[in-house]
C-alpha cells in the first residue's frame, strides 16, 4: 500500500511516498506565495517521478506551516510529530531532533519508542533559522549553499552581538567594510545561530543520539557549530530536508 | 429549531445573562455614584475590599477594566497611547491601558468613574505601587498602600503583626476620607457574606471535577468578575448559589460544555482576553476541555486562613498568602494538587508578558510538573491585553503539537 506525506514550509514544499514501509521517493520545490498550488505541484511532480498515479495513494497527511491549505490531504498534523516519526523511521535509535527550517527552529525529545514527549520552538524571532542564514548570505553576496563549506575554513570566528537578524545584517556589513576575513564572519554567523538553537535543545534536556533535520541540516558549518555548542555528535541523513514529509507519510500509514 | 440548534441551546450556560445584567448595574452604580452621594474607590484585584463594602463605598477595579478593554479588542490602541506618553512596552498592559484610558476616557464603557480614593495592595505585584501613585497624582486623591511582604514559606509572627497593623491603619484612612466612623458590626456581617461568597465560588469551581465538565475555564474567567469586584455583597452570594445549582443540574443531566470531552486540561496565568473565543474553539476542536485554572481559583484559596466569625482579625493572612505571593515550590504544590483533583491530562501555561510575578518561575513549575505529575506541559507566550504579543500561527502549531502528544499518550 502506498502512503504520502506533504510538508509545506515557509520556503520549500516537500513530498514523500512510502510503499510497504519503504521510502520510494521524495521531492522538493520552492513554496512561493500560493501554498495550495505549491502543495499540488510538489505532489504531482513526485507522483510523476515515482511513476505512481494519484488513486494508488491510500492516505495523505499534510504538515508544515501551510498544512491546513492542502485541501486534498486526509489529515493535517504538526511538523513536530511528523519530524519525530520521520527521524525514527530513518534511524530508530534517535532520541533527540533539532529541526531548523526556513523560519522555525525546534528541538524535539523522543522516548524509547520514537514518540514525541517534549518540544520547544523559537518564538516571535527568526534569528537562528534558515531566514537568518539567507539574509546573511545575501549580505555577503554568496550562494546559501556555500556558507557551510566556507565557514569550516575559519581560524577565528567573529563575534556577532546583535540578537536581531536585521541588526545582525548591519553588523555583518560593517565587518565586511572593516575587511574582516569572510570565513571568520560566516563562522561567527553560524555560532550566533547555533547559540539560539542550542538553547531550545538544552531547555528540553535533549538526549543522544541527536539528528538534525530541516533544510539547514545541509549546511555542514551549522552542524559543526551545533555539535560544538551542545558538545555532542549530531547525525544528519541525506533526507534531512524531507524528514517532515517522510514522517507525514509514515503517519499516513498508521492513520 | 432543529436538533443541532436545540443541542447548542442546551450547551449554553443560562446564568451568563444574569451575570451580564449584574455587572451592568454595578458599573452604572459606579458611574452615577456622585449623584447618589456615594464615594468610589479604585482598588487592586487582590486588595481587601470588604471594609469598603462595609462603608458603602463603591469599589472599582482598573484591572477588571483592563480585562474588559482586552476582551473588547481595544488593548492595542490604549497600549500604544501609553507608549506615546512615554511608558515602556515592557510595562504591564493593564497599567498601560488604565493610565492612557484615564486621559482619553474611551474604552468599552467610556472610561472608569473618577476615584475619590485609591487602595493599593501589592500582594499581586509591585507594579501596582507605581501605577497607583501615578493615578493618585493624576486624580489628586488620597492613596492607601497595603503592603504584604512576600511569603515564600511560612507566615512569620513578624509578617502577621506587620500586616494586621495595616488593617487598622486602613480603617483609619477610610474614616478620614469618608468622615464617618467605621461600623464594626456591619464589618462582621460583610465578613460573613464575603466568606460565604468565596465558599460558593469554590463549590462552583469544584463542579468541573466532574467528567464531562459542566463549564470550562473560559466560562470561569467570565463568572469570576463578581467574586473579584463585589466580594462581601449579598448579590454575589445569591448569584453564585444560582450558578452552582445550574452546574449541578447540568451534571445531573450529563450536559458537558465540550460536546465530546476526551482530554482534560489545566490553564495557568491570566487569560488571553482578546482571543478567548479562538482558544476555546481550538481546544474544543481537539475534544479538549480546559476544566480548571490557577487564576480563578485564587479568589477562594484564602478560605483556609479566614475565620468567618473573626473576619477582620484573620484576613491579614488570607490577603498575604495568595497564589502570587508565595514561593515557587508552594505554587507547584498547588498545581499538582489541582492536577490530581481535576484528573488533568495536560497543563497549558500562558507565559504572560505583562505579569512578571505570575510568569517568573513558570519554567521551574513546568519542570516540577513534568517530573512529578508526568503529564505534557505546553508554554505559550502572549499577553493578557496587548495583542501585539500574540502570534496566532505559532501558537496554533504549539497547541496542535501539544494535543498530538496527549492524544498519542491516551
Amino acid at each position: 500500500m502506498i502512503f504520502a506525506g506533504i510538508d509545506i514550509g515557509s520556503i520549500t514544499a516537500k513530498a514523500a511516498i512510502i510503499k510497504e514501509n519503504r521510502l520510494i521517493g521524495t521531492h522538493v520545490i520552492f513554496t512561493g506565495y500560493n501554498t495550495l498550488t505549491a502543495s499540488q505541484k510538489v505532489f504531482e511532480e513526485l507522483l510523476s517521478k515515482a511513476d505512481i498515479s494519484k488513486d494508488e495513494v491510500k492516505t495523505i497527511i499534510a504538515t508544515g506551516y501551510g498544512r491546513n491549505s492542502v485541501d486534498y490531504a486526509d489529515k493535517a498534523l504538526t511538523e513536530i510529530i511528523c519530524h519525530g516519526a520521520g527521524a525514527h523511521f530513518l534511524n530508530p535509535e534517535i532520541r533527540g531532533i533539532i529541526d531548523v527550517g526556513g523560519q522555525d527552529s525546534k528541538a524535539i525529545l523522543l522516548d524509547n519508542n520514537g514518540k514525541v514527549i517534549n518540544f520547544s520552538m523559537n518564538d516571535k524571532c527568526a534569528a537562528g533559522t534558515g531566514r537568518f542564514l539567507e539574509v546573511m548570505a545575501r549580505a555577503l553576496e554568496l550562494d546559501l549553499d556555500r556558507l557551510g563549506e566556507i565557514s569550516l575554513k575559519a581560524d577565528a570566528p567573529t563575534n556577532i552581538s546583535s540578537i536581531c537578524t536585521v541588526f545582525a545584517e548591519s553588523e555583518v556589513i560593517s565587518m565586511i567594510a572593516k575587511q574582516e576575513k569572510r570565513e571568520n564572519i560566516i563562522a561567527g554567523i553560524h555560532e550566533s545561530a547555533a547559540a539560539r538553537i542550542a538553547t531550545l535543545a538544552t531547555k528540553i534536556k535533549i538526549k543522544e543520539p541527536v539528528m538534525m533535520t530541516g533544510g539547514v541540516a545541509k549546511n555542514k558549518g551549522m552542524v559543526k557549530a551545533l555539535e560544538n555548542r551542545l558538545n555532542c555528535k549530531i547525525l544528519v541523513s541525506k533526507s534531512a530536508q524531507e524528514n517532515g514529509a517522510i514522517g507525514a507519510a509514515v503517519l499516513a500509514a498508521r492513520y | 429549531m432543529n436538533d443541532n440548534t436545540i443541542e447548542k441551546e442546551k450547551q449554553k450556560i443560562a446564568s451568563a445573562k444574569k451575570m451580564r445584567d449584574i455587572m451592568t448595574t454595578y458599573y452604572i452604580d459606579a458611574m452615577t455614584a456622585k449623584e447618589n452621594n456615594k464615594l468610589v474607590a479604585w482598588i487592586t484585584s487582590g486588595g481587601p475590599v470588604e471594609p469598603l463594602i462595609a462603608m458603602d463605598i463603591i469599589p472599582v477595579y482598573p484591572e477588571n477594566h483592563g480585562a474588559m478593554i482586552g476582551a473588547s479588542k481595544m488593548g492595542e490602541d490604549f497600549c500604544i497611547k501609553a507608549e506615546e506618553m512615554g511608558y515602556n512596552n515592557d510595562l504591564c498592559s493593564y497599567a498601560r491601558a488604565d493610565i492612557s484610558c484615564a486621559i482619553v476616557k474611551g474604552g468599552p464603557i467610556g472610561g472608569l468613574p473618577e476615584p475619590d480614593m485609591l487602595i493599593c495592595c501589592n500582594n499581586i505585584c509591585g507594579t501596582v505601587l507605581k501605577w497607583y501613585e501615578i493615578q493618585a497624582r493624576f486624580f489628586n486623591v488620597p492613596l492607601f498602600i497595603f503592603d504584604t511582604p512576600v511569603c515564600h514559606t511560612e507566615y512569620s509572627p513578624e509578617i502577621a503583626k506587620y500586616v494586621r497593623t495595616q488593617i487598622d491603619e486602613y480603617i483609619s484612612f477610610l474614616e478620614k476620607v469618608t468622615k464617618k466612623s467605621f461600623d464594626y458590626d456591619r464589618m462582621a456581617e460583610v465578613g460573613k457574606i464575603s466568606y460565604q461568597g468565596q465558599l460558593l465560588w469554590r463549590k462552583v469551581l469544584n463542579t468541573t471535577a466532574h467528567c464531562p465538565s459542566p463549564m470550562t475555564a473560559f466560562d470561569a474567567f467570565f463568572f469570576l468578575a463578581l467574586i473579584v469586584t463585589l466580594r462581601g455583597t449579598q448579590t454575589t452570594v445569591d448569584f453564585y448559589k444560582e450558578l452552582l445549582l445550574e452546574m449541578e443540574e447540568r451534571i445531573k443531566n450529563g450536559i458537558g460544555i465540550v460536546p465530546n470531552e476526551k482530554y482534560r486540561l489545566l490553564w495557568d496565568n491570566l487569560p488571553i482576553w482578546y482571543q478567548l473565543k479562538w482558544l476555546s474553539s481550538k481546544f474544543s476542536d481537539h475534544d479538549a476541555c480546559l476544566v480548571a485554572d490557577t487564576y480563578t481559583s485564587a479568589w477562594c484559596s484564602s478560605l483556609k486562613y479566614i475565620d468567618e466569625n473573626n473576619f477582620l482579625n484573620s484576613i491579614a493572612e488570607g490577603y498575604t498568602r495568595i497564589y502570587l505571593n508565595i514561593g515557587v515550590d508552594q505554587m507547584a504544590d498547588q498545581v499538582i494538587e489541582m492536577i490530581k483533583f481535576y484528573d488533568i491530562d495536560g497543563f497549558v501555561m500562558h507565559s504572560n508578558r505583562s505579569c512578571k510575578p505570575y510568569s517568573f518561575g513558570q519554567l521551574d513549575i513546568k519542570r516540577i510538573v513534568e517530573s512529578k505529575a508526568d503529564i505534557p506541559v505546553l508554554m505559550i507566550e502572549a499577553d493578557m491585553t496587548d495583542p501585539r504579543a500574540f502570534s496566532q500561527s505559532q501558537i496554533e502549531t504549539r497547541i496542535d503539537a501539544f494535543m498530538e502528544i496527549i492524544q498519542q499518550g491516551k
